[in-house]
């Protein structure tokens, strides 16, 4: 029916008509179609809520296990780290130093992993209908964003319980602060993630390696013990640590402990930067040719 | 004047696939491969069907890479109902997963307009624990359905689908005919200026199929451009007018759909020998197939057999050198049903001649018993392996079953609807 109203066009006209998809051999390093990511809004929600309707579908405790992992791990690490292998945690009171620092590290432990097994774990999908890819790893994105949710209501009511945060000034500041530390980690755990996924298709050892790694990772982190606990010849792996500083600042921000050195932010951001980039380029050049090798 | 308007334009499209060697999905096989060609020793990972393809399309390999599709262009209009023909191995599933860009091509491109929903399955995506009316809006979202645009269509979704009071039961506890319904039901109501639709019509019931087919043509008559890829030609001349037909990667036919059904039949026939000699090579050579022959009780060469009559087949091979481990594979394919029906192995109970066997012709014989293939046409493959090396695979022979009799087909239908017709008899017990 269009064509009725400009009837006059000639075929080479019409040819010169922009296409709405043009399919060729090679699309730049840089291209991550984002535009049509965006577009794909709705197919991004629907994965959202499949990610977090299947998780509890068929349980009795439903939602609730969102929160009774972390305070189980937390109560662990109390009797582990607290009680018996009795670590300093600087006058903060243990439950709320682990819970502190775990909230922060699931969140990224579950943004990294999450987003890392993208191609091995959707190739059904992905090798019968193409949409754009990117929308499967920011689903998995925003339905941590949701968890993490969850277990940071947790974490602020057991602050209060402890008689902490009374002043809004700093509630309000803290709050504000807490997205941006947020929106690193996301972008952290998104960027290493979609390094190992476009790895992963062609090298299934990296999967093997992942937990393990993330393991260590944890350790290596100030989640269980405060960066002062370092020797000093040790402490430049709070400063390497990209997960340091956020962990460290989370727990500055709500619990008035010292701050991250500025050193570990400026490489922290840096570092995450260039993942970031490095995972987006590797993914939008792997996702083209992925079903061919899976 | 609506089908004037170009939507889809191919151009010199072709996809390459680099054969056994693309991944081994471990850093360890990968090691070994590299090792193995490096030494010029065969790559212990190399599968079957590599090896035969590299024998069997020769044409198709160029720089270790299998040509999937080459050079192939044509144009398509708004409104049109392309049929896409070819036989296996042609070309069309890499062509349909290059126009929905499920995968990148090597060369050339594609150019469409408009929204693009391709069906090369139905129900992807269906998430097992979730409610049919959530695997909807799932399913849909993944086809590239707005959320919008399911709610719109959402009571008529349901309609379709026939399961209106499970509709809320999660999909798991579906039998595998309600699950085909919904996930049909939700394709068929995808609203895309163009739709790409590979054989998912071969699901369901007949009466559902039927539907299926009718909602298609409806597809079509509101102005949509529609690809199908099928192997049913009955479903390609109802719903296409105009067909392509692919060959070898190749595009060798572009045009009315009656005409190309024609040369695509044409073709197949015109390429069926019951019996084949196959010329020893320039060079020196291992182990090569020399003849393969369909024959009848009396040994007779014949393209034709009866069902009721039993048939042999017959494998002449000839060995250059002493050899161990020499087998003989041989499997019957259906070709209408695109399935191997037998799949038998020279020796298959005798393992002595598995040892140590002197240069020289050799004739052998299979026999099979009467009844035992259905009617229809078939296709004979036979190769010749040791343990790591295949020395020669040939499958351009081909014989049909027919039914001079008639006692095993009931009376009003074309054909038993088995894929054996071996006639056993039955004894009343009381």
């Amino acid at each position: 029916m269009r064509n009725l109203e400009n009837g006059l066009t000639v075929e080479t006209a019409k040819d010169s008509q922009k296409w709405d998809h043009v399919v060729t051999p090679s699309q730049g390093w840089f291209d991550f179609e984002l535009g049509e990511t965006w577009r794909s809004r709705d197919l991004i929600s629907m994965l959202v809520k499949r990610d977090f309707v299947s998780v509890y579908k068929q349980t009795i405790l439903g939602p609730l296990w969102f929160v009774i992992q972390p305070v189980a791990t937390t109560l662990v690490f109390v009797l582990l780290f607290g009680t018996i292998a009795r670590l300093p945690t600087g006058g903060t009171p243990p439950f709320l130093f682990y819970l502190s620092g775990l909230v922060m590290w699931n969140f990224f432990a579950a943004s990294f992993s999450k987003t890392s097994d993208i191609f091995a774990g959707n190739a059904h999908i992905f090798s019968k209908v193409y949409f754009p890819r990117l929308t499967v790893p920011i689903a998995a994105l925003i339905s941590n964003l949701l968890t993490f949710a969850i277990q940071f209501v947790l974490f602020l009511i057991a602050a209060i319980a402890y008689g902490y945060l009374h002043d809004p000034v700093a509630i309000a500041t803290a709050a504000v602060l807490t997205l941006l530390l947020v929106f690193y980690t996301a972008m952290l755990g998104l960027g290493i993630g979609l390094c190992v996924s476009s790895l992963t298709t062609r090298f299934r050892d990296l999967g093997n390696l992942q937990g393990f790694a993330l393991q260590l990772w944890m350790y290596a982190t100030p989640v269980i013990y405060p960066v002062s606990l370092l020797p000093i010849n040790m402490r430049v792996i709070s400063i390497v640590n990209p997960m340091a500083p956020p962990v460290t600042s989370f727990r500055n921000l709500w619990l008035g402990t010292p701050m991250p050195d500025p050193m570990s932010w400026i490489f922290g951001f840096i570092f995450t930067a260039a993942v970031l980039l490095l995972g987006l380029s590797l993914f939008s050049h792997t996702q083209r040719l992925a079903t061919d090798t899976i | 004047m609506r089908g004037s308007e170009t939507i889809i334009k191919v151009e010199n499209l072709g996809k390459d696939y680099r054969l056994g060697v693309i991944n081994h999905g471990m850093l360890y096989r990968d090691l070994q491969s590299w090792f193995a060609r490096w030494r010029g020793r065969p790559d212990p990972n190399a599968k079957f069907k590599d090896v035969s393809l590299h024998q069997e399309e020769e044409h198709r390999m160029r720089d270790g890479n299998f040509l999937a599709l080459d050079d192939v262009s044509f144009e398509v209009k708004r409104g049109d109902t392309l049929g896409i023909v070819g036989r296996n191995g042609a070309g069309k599933s890499t062509l349909l997963k290059l126009l929905s860009r499920i995968t990148q091509p090597t060369r050339g491109s594609i150019k469409m307009r408009g929204h693009v929903a391709s069906l090369l399955e139905v129900g992807t995506g269906f998430h097992p624990e979730l409610s049919g009316r959530e695997n909807i809006f799932l399913n849909g979202a993944i086809l590239g359905m707005s959320k919008a645009s399911i709610r719109r269509n959402l009571d008529a979704i349901i309609d379709f689908s026939e399961i209106e009071q499970f509709i809320d039961t999660p999909v798991k506890r579906y039998s595998s005919g309600m699950y085909v319904r919904l996930a049909f039901a939700v394709a068929a109501h995808l609203e895309p200026e163009i739709l790409i639709v590979d054989e998912v019509l071969a699901v369901g019931d007949i009466a559902f199929q039927r539907k299926c087919l009718g909602k298609m043509q409806s597809v079509n008559e509101s102005g949509r451009t529609v690809l199908f890829v099928s192997h049913n030609l009955t479903a390609v001349s109802k719903l296409c007018s105009r067909c392509i037909l692919l060959s070898g990667g190749r595009l060798v036919a572009d045009s009315s759909t009656a005409e190309v059904l024609n040369e695509y039949v044409s073709a197949v026939s015109s390429n069926r020998k019951p019996s084949r000699e196959y010329p020893l090579p320039d060079g020196p050579f291992e182990a090569r197939i020399r003849r393969v022959s369909v024959t009848g009780p009396d040994h007779k060469i014949a393209s034709v057999r009866d069902l009721s009559e039993e048939f042999s087949i017959e494998v002449d091979y000839e060995i250059s050198e002493p050899m161990e481990g020499l087998s003989i594979g041989l499997q019957i394919v259906s070709v209408e049903g695109d399935q191997t029906v037998i799949s038998l192995s020279d020796p298959e109970l005798d393992w002595s001649r598995l040892e140590a066997r002197a240069p020289g012709y050799y004739k052998s014989r299979v026999k099979f018993p009467a009844g035992l293939l259905n009617t229809g046409l078939y296709q004979v493959r036979v190769g010749m392996s040791s343990k790591y090396k295949i020395f020669h695979v040939v499958e351009d022979i081909h014989f049909e079953i027919i039914d001079n009799v008639g006692i095993v087909v009931p009376l009003g239908y074309e054909r038993k609807n088995s894929l054996l017709a071996m006639q056993i008899p039955w004894e009343l017990r009381s």
